[in-house]
């Protein structure tokens, strides 16, 4: 022990520090250098193992997320769609449900129209052949009567046929004519 | 033990600690030496020999720990484990390196940096309190392969002249400067990184421990041997030494961060595309 001491003392003023020691310089590199490679192999692997696996997890997750959001928007838009077209379609219903209507209510006009224009038409008709059947008859009972009337005032005998269709004619001609020339 | 023998050889006139202090003796007491670059060493197992073994199983042990369980939501174990390693992969790794390349040096720069930092630890740990990494020849090593890795890493991807090249001609510069420069730039980036790299961090731990036992050692020597008023500067002696031990810690930290960091400057510079 105590030669230990002394010499411990006595190289207090030979020692430089700076001066390595052979050994620890060798030791030094051995026990770094196998530190270094259980290192690299066990541990580094592991945590980058976990780091990377925490990231996919986080990502993952987020992933998932994100899907989720997007298949809800677009059964949204979806629904929406639905409901746009639905509501579409009720428009174009109401669209031609009026049209029909209309179209109805013209058609009807149209024949109402129509069956009027008949009965007009056929009370004019109607009317025309009473006329016409009333001037015939007229015609015939004007001239019996005037010829009857003449007759009897100038009391002389027009019994003849052709004489007296023919005064009856002159006379009714005569009365047509001043009748339009008047009218006019 | 050497401290204790620092005391006894000065019964009656303080002996400052020096660098001495720092070649403990092999445990089990032998002390069989051999020479070695004109150095006496003692041939056997020492105290920071068994701390770097320790380190190396202590920081594989919790990261394989904590590693080990992948669970989607992390226990504490996991939690703390995930922490340290994010830490060093993105806010160094990743930060510095760039996101294409940095993967594949996330290993080495992960486990330099507990490792380290665990060895710098050591020397507040009680019953340790020994900063592994007070002895050269343990830093120079871990220098050299940083200098081999970052080198390597550069020759990969410019080629052994291209990355020379890369290294020692600044771009935009023609000329006679060039002379100047090439030189310069072959210096501070080739030969002087590992040196600085080495020296920094082996510094500032024999420093660092150096003051601490000054302190410890002064503030007893005050209150022991020369007792009275003046030895009761050995509390103000013993009150500095508990200070400049929290201080200790940051540097024991910073130390590792720095070196880590530098490594990953080195690699991240020499295989940059353009300067």
């Amino acid at each position: 022990m105590h030669k230990v001491i002394l010499l411990a003392a006595e190289e207090e003023h030979e020692l430089n520090p700076l001066l390595p020691h052979p050994i620890e310089l060798v030791l030094s590199l051995v026990v770094f250098g196998i530190l270094l490679f259980a290192v690299k192999k066990f541990v580094v692997p592991a945590f980058e193992k976990t780091f990377a696996e925490r990231t996919s997890a986080i990502e993952g997750g987020l992933k998932a997320a994100e899907t989720k959001q997007a298949e809800a928007d677009a059964k949204l838009a979806e629904l929406e769609k639905q409901l746009a077209d639905a509501r579409h379609e009720a428009a174009r219903i109401r669209e031609e449900a009026r049209e029909q209507g209309a179209a109805i209510v013209a058609e009807m006009r149209e024949q109402a129209q129509a069956e009027s224009n008949r009965i007009v038409e056929h009370g004019k008709t109607q009317i025309e052949a009473e006329r016409q059947q009333a001037v015939t008859s007229l015609r015939a009972e004007v001239g019996t009567l005037a010829t009857g009337l003449a007759g009897r005032i100038v009391g002389e005998s027009l019994d003849d046929e052709a004489r007296q269709s023919r005064v009856v004619e002159r006379f009714l001609a005569e009365l047509e004519a001043d009748q339009t020339s008047g009218v006019n | 033990m050497s401290l204790i023998g620092t005391t006894v050889t000065s019964a009656d006139e303080f002996t400052p600690p020096g660098p001495g202090d720092f070649n403990l003796p092999p445990i089990g007491g032998g002390h069989e030496t051999f020479e070695w670059l004109g150095q006496t060493h003692y041939l056997g197992v020492t105290k920071p020999m068994l701390q770097l073994v320790l380190s190396g199983i202590l920081v594989f042990g919790f990261f394989w720990l904590a590693a080990r369980r992948q669970a989607m939501v992390p226990g504490r174990l996991q939690f703390l484990g995930e922490s340290a390693y994010g830490f060093v992969r993105n806010s160094m790794a990743r930060d510095i390196i760039g996101s294409h390349h940095f993967m594949k040096y996330v290993p080495y720069l992960f486990a330099l940096f507990f490792f380290i930092l665990l060895n710098n630890l050591f020397a507040s740990i009680p019953f340790l309190q020994f900063p592994t990494f007070s002895r050269s020849g343990m830093v120079y090593s871990l220098a050299l392969l940083s200098w081999l890795i970052y080198n390597i890493a550069g020759m990969r991807v410019h080629g052994v002249v291209g990355y020379f090249k890369h290294q020692c001609v600044p771009p935009g510069i023609k000329g006679p400067m060039l002379i100047l420069l090439v030189p310069l730039e072959f210096f501070s980036n080739i030969v002087v990184r590992p040196v600085t790299l080495a020296l920094r961090l082996f510094a500032n731990m024999l420093a660092g421990h150096l003051l601490l036992i000054l302190f410890a050692l002064g503030g007893q020597h005050l209150l022991m041997e020369v007792g009275g008023a003046v030895g009761a500067v050995g509390i103000l002696a013993w009150v500095l030494f508990i200070l400049i031990a929290f201080l200790e810690l940051l540097v024991q930290f910073l130390q590792a961060y720095v070196f880590v960091l530098l490594n990953a400057m080195y690699i991240s510079g020499a295989i940059a595309e353009e300067h």
